[in-house]
C-alpha cells in the first residue's frame, strides 16, 4: 500500500500478469544466478597492487572531494592485505609502493590517522627488518609534519625499533623527535620520557641522568607517585653510574 | 494480436524520435570534445602520446554514451506518459509486451549506432582488433543500460527518480568488483557484521552485471580481451537484458493506466 502511493499509480493484481512473464522472470534469474556463480570472483594479489596515480590525478578524479577518496584509497590498498578466504601475506606486498600509497592518502586527508596506524600497527609488524625500517622510516616522516596528531605511531614505531628491530640509535632518533616536536598536553609524560629509557639501554647512562634529571626539574611531572618513581629511578641511575665507575678503577 | 508487427512499428518511431531529438548532434558534440582534450592531451604529452588520447577518449566517451542513453531513455518515456501517448497506444489493442519490446529495440538500435559512432574516432589511436571489442562491449553495454533505464522509468514514471535509479545501478555495476575484494576481507574475520557484509555484497553482485570489467580502456593501449572474455561479456549482456525485460514486462502489466 505504502509503495504503491509512494509510486502514485493503480495497481492490478498479480493473478493479471500473463505466465509467461512470471516464468520469464524466473528463468532471467535464474539464468542470471548461473552467469554470476560462473563469473571468477575478483581477488586481490599481492603483485596487482599498482604504482598509485599522483595526488594531482586523485584529486581531479574524486571531483573535489579528497577526503572521500582518501577513505576508499585506503579500503582500496587495505584489500590487498587479504584474499577471499586467506590473506596476502603483508611481507608480500611491495612496500615501496605500499608507502607511495600511503603518502597519496595523507597528502589527499591530513588528518585521517588511519593510514598512520596501518603502517605502524600493521605493515610495520612484518618479520623483515627492510620492510620494517621502510614502514617506520614512512611514519617518522609524517609525523614530522603534524607531531601533535601522529605521536601515537611514532611512539609505537620507536617500540619497535627498540624491541623488534633492536636498533637502539634508530630509537633514540624516533625517540628524540617525540620530546623535541609533540607539545600537546593530550600526549602522555612517557611520550616524552622515551629517549631516556632508550639511553638506559644504551647504556648511555650520565645522559639519561642528565635527561631524567632536567625532566624531574622541569616541574613537568605532576603526579607524586610518578614524580617519587622518576626520583627513585634517578637515584638507581646515580647507584648504577658510581658502580661503573669503580668497576672502571 | 500479432505483437512483432506493433513492436516493430513502435520501435522504428522510437528510432525516428531519436534522429529528430538531435541525439546525432549532441553525440558529435561529445566526439569532438573528447578529441579536442586529447589533442591538447598530445601536445603535453612528452611519451605514449596515442596510448594517453586513446584512454582518454575512451573514458569520455563511454561515460557520454551511457549518460545520452539513458537521458534519452527516460526523458522519451517521461515525455509519452505526460503527452498521453502510452494511453493512446494502449487503448488500440496492442499488446503490451509489444509496447515495452519495441521501444526496448527502438532504443537499443539507436544505442548500438552510438557505440559505433563513438568507436570510430577511437581508430585514430587504436588499431582495429583493438577497437572491435571495446565497440562490441560498448554497444553491449548501452544495451544493458537502454533495459535499465527502461524498467526505471516504467516503474518509477518520473525524470529524477528514474535518472537517479539508473546513474545508481551504474555506479554500483561499475564499483561492485571493487566492493566485493574489500568485503572480501570479512570471509576470514570473526566478527558477524564482517562477514554479514561480506555476504550481503556478494548477494548483491550476484545480481548485478559487472560492468567493471566491460569496455576497458587496457584493451586500446594494451592487449584485446580473448574470445571467451568477450563471449562471456555478450551472454552477461543478453540474460541481462533478458532478466531487466521481464522485471520491466511484469511491472509494466500490473499496473493501470
Amino acid at each position: 500500500m505504502r509503495l504503491r502511493s509512494f509510486l502514485a499509480r493503480d495497481e492490478r493484481p498479480i493473478s493479471d500478469v500473463p505466465k509467461w512473464v512470471i516464468a520469464a522472470l524466473a528463468l532471467g534469474l535464474a539464468a542470471q544466478l548461473v552467469v554470476a556463480a560462473l563469473r571468477p570472483a575478483p581477488r586481490a594479489s599481492a603483485e596487482d597492487l599498482p604504482v598509485p596515480p599522483s595526488s594531482a590525478l586523485i584529486r581531479l578524479a574524486a571531483l573535489g572531494e579528497p577526503v572521500t577518496a582518501a577513505k576508499l584509497l585506503m579500503l582500496y590498498l587495505q584489500s590487498f592485505d587479504y584474499r577471499a578466504g586467506t590473506r596476502v601475506p603483508y611481507r608480500d606486498l611491495d612496500y615501496a609502493r605500499v608507502v607511495t600509497w600511503l603518502d597519496r592518502i595523507v597528502d589527499l586527508d591530513p588528518t585521517a590517522q588511519y593510514p598512520l596506524m596501518t603502517a605502524s600497527r600493521i605493515y610495520a609488524e612484518v618479520p623483515d627488518p627492510e620492510k620494517q625500517r621502510q614502514m617506520l622510516d614512512f611514519v617518522y616522516r609524517r609525523y614530522l609534519e603534524d607531531p601533535n596528531r601522529r605521536w601515537p605511531w611514532l611512539a609505537h614505531a620507536a617500540y619497535l625499533a627498540k624491541h623488534r628491530l633492536r636498533d637502539l640509535p634508530l630509537a633514540r632518533r624516533y625517540a628524540v623527535a617525540l620530546e623535541k616536536n609533540t607539545t600537546t598536553p593530550e600526549a602522555p609524560l612517557w611520550v616524552r620520557q622515551m629517549e631516556f629509557f632508550v639511553l638506559e639501554d644504551m647504556n648511555e647512562l650520565e645522559a639519561a641522568k642528565i635527561l631524567l634529571g632536567g625532566l624531574i626539574a622541569s616541574g613537568q611531572i605532576k603526579d607524586a607517585r610518578e614524580l617519587a618513581m622518576m626520583e627513585n629511578r634517578l637515584k638507581g641511575l646515580e647507584e648504577r653510574i658510581e658502580a661503573e665507575r669503580k668497576r672502571g678503577k | 494480436m500479432q505483437t512483432a508487427p506493433f513492436a516493430l512499428t513502435i520501435a522504428r518511431y522510437t528510432l525516428l524520435e531519436a534522429a529528430r531529438n538531435r541525439l546525432a548532434w549532441l553525440a558529435l558534440f561529445a566526439i569532438a570534445g573528447a578529441l579536442g582534450v586529447a589533442a591538447f592531451l598530445h601536445q603535453v604529452a612528452i611519451t605514449e602520446s596515442r596510448e594517453v588520447g586513446a584512454a582518454v577518449v575512451a573514458a569520455i566517451l563511454r561515460l557520454t554514451a551511457v549518460f545520452l542513453v539513458v537521458a534519452f531513455v527516460v526523458t522519451s518515456m517521461v515525455r509519452e506518459f505526460n503527452d498521453k501517448v502510452l494511453e493512446l497506444v494502449l487503448s488500440r489493442p496492442v499488446p503490451r509486451v509489444s509496447y515495452v519490446l519495441g521501444k526496448f529495440v527502438g532504443f537499443s538500435t539507436a544505442a548500438c549506432a552510438l557505440a559505433v559512432a563513438f568507436a570510430l574516432p577511437l581508430a585514430l589511436f587504436a588499431p582495429g582488433g583493438r577497437l572491435m571489442p571495446w565497440a562490441l562491449s560498448l554497444a553491449c553495454e548501452l544495451v544493458v543500460m537502454v533495459a535499465v533505464s527502461l524498467f526505471c522509468v516504467l516503474t518509477l514514471t518520473s525524470v529524477v527518480a528514474a535518472l537517479g535509479a539508473a546513474a545508481a545501478f551504474y555506479l554500483l555495476a561499475r564499483s561492485i568488483g571493487a566492493a566485493r575484494v574489500i568485503a572480501a576481507a570479512g570471509e576470514s574475520s570473526s566478527a558477524w557484521t564482517d562477514r554479514a557484509a561480506d555476504w550481503a555484497v556478494g548477494a548483491i553482485a550476484k545480481l548485478l552485471p559487472s560492468l567493471d570489467q566491460w569496455t576497458q580502456t587496457a584493451w586500446l593501449v594494451a592487449a584485446p580481451p580473448d574470445a571467451s572474455q568477450l563471449g562471456a561479456i555478450v551472454v552477461q549482456a543478453a540474460v541481462y537484458v533478458a532478466l531487466v525485460l521481464a522485471a520491466a514486462l511484469f511491472d509494466f502489466h500490473r499496473q493501470n493506466f
